[in-house]
């Protein structure tokens, strides 16, 4: 995290949050139920507004706005990891990788949160009171598909998929905190696999890119809305 | 398994009936019931009650059309009718 800087820092989050927020919005209308249809599109919601946050903390330094960051750049610019990028449309690998994103995004955001930065500290705890409900939710589903064989079963090859994929959202000492947390969680042992680390893209990047940003490459340039 | 939500507005609001839930237990019911009914900040608090535990009363005896005990059971309609009726016909 050292290495980084503060705009790095805050454009990771961002990107994650803004890409999963799209991907986890793919529900709204067909999520296999009506319950789950309103939650998981409030969860996008909720993860397009973090993003949006942290594009202004970003901006304010690089002398731009939060739009521009979030559709301006090209698709090899955003800094999301490969995680969020996968497009996904079953439900154990939707509920899999969103367990694993927010387990990882609890551990990434405490370390924000004791940063020096006020700025940073203050907006990483104002996100996480509102991530802490995106875990119950990811939380009570794993403890609902563990509760059943064919639930174990559906889990157990959604996580052997995304493992390498979650492993890449966080390095250093931030992902061994990852493994120990996933390991201790599930009764079934993870694979050993390289992670698919941020910095490289898949192809639904660039898929979700087009479609994301149609409207703002449309619209003529410095369009009010 | 179905859920009733009852939300309170308010403190110290009664709390009125808002709507229903599917959900397999407790845990899930919460959270359904957090993003459905209260994520815009339009409830203080929420009762969700399993719908098998509420106790149903229906059905009601009215053989002797007992309506004047409401206070709408009096219906001067017809009756300014048939006083105006006289009135004229004097």
């Amino acid at each position: 995290m050292n290495a980084r800087s503060r705009v790095e820092v805050l454009l990771e989050l961002a990107d994650d949050e803004l890409i999963l927020g799209w991907r986890d919005s793919e529900w709204t209308g067909i999520a296999p139920l009506l319950e789950e249809d309103v939650a998981f599109s409030s969860i996008a919601q909720n993860e397009i507004g973090h993003a949006r946050a942290l594009y202004e903390l970003a901006a304010r330094e690089l002398g731009t706005d939060a739009d521009a960051l979030a559709f301006d750049r090209a698709p090899d610019e955003y800094r999301c990891a490969p995680l969020v990028e996968l497009r996904r449309l079953e439900w154990a690998r939707t509920i899999a990788r969103h367990w694993l994103y927010e387990t990882a995004d609890e551990i990434r955001l405490a370390v924000l949160k004791a940063s020096d930065d006020p700025e940073v500290a203050g907006l990483a705890a104002k996100i996480d009171r509102e991530e802490a409900y995106h875990r119950m939710h990811a939380e009570m589903w794993i403890d609902r598909l563990l509760a059943t064989e064919e639930g174990t079963t559906r889990l157990r090859e959604a996580i052997d998929e995304l493992w390498p994929y979650a492993l890449g959202v966080l390095d250093g000492e931030l992902r061994l905190q990852l493994v120990e947390r996933v390991r201790g969680r599930l009764p079934f042992d993870l694979p050993e696999v390289e992670p698919v680390t941020r910095g490289q893209h898949t192809e639904e990047l660039r898929e979700l890119w087009d479609e994301m940003t149609e409207v703002r490459r449309s619209a003529p340039t410095g369009a009010q809305w | 398994m179905i859920w009733e939500v009852f939300r309170q507005e308010r403190k110290g609001q009664p709390f009125q009936h808002a709507g229903s839930v599917e959900a397999p237990d407790f845990r899930f019911a919460e959270i359904y019931g957090r993003e459905q009914y209260g994520r815009r900040g339009e409830s203080e608090a929420l009762w969700l009650v399993p719908r098998e535990h509420l106790s149903v009363v229906e059905g009601w005896a009215d053989e002797f059309d007992l309506k004047y005990r409401r206070v709408d059971g009096y219906s001067i309609k017809a009756r300014l009718k048939e006083a105006r009726e006289r009135a004229e016909s004097r």
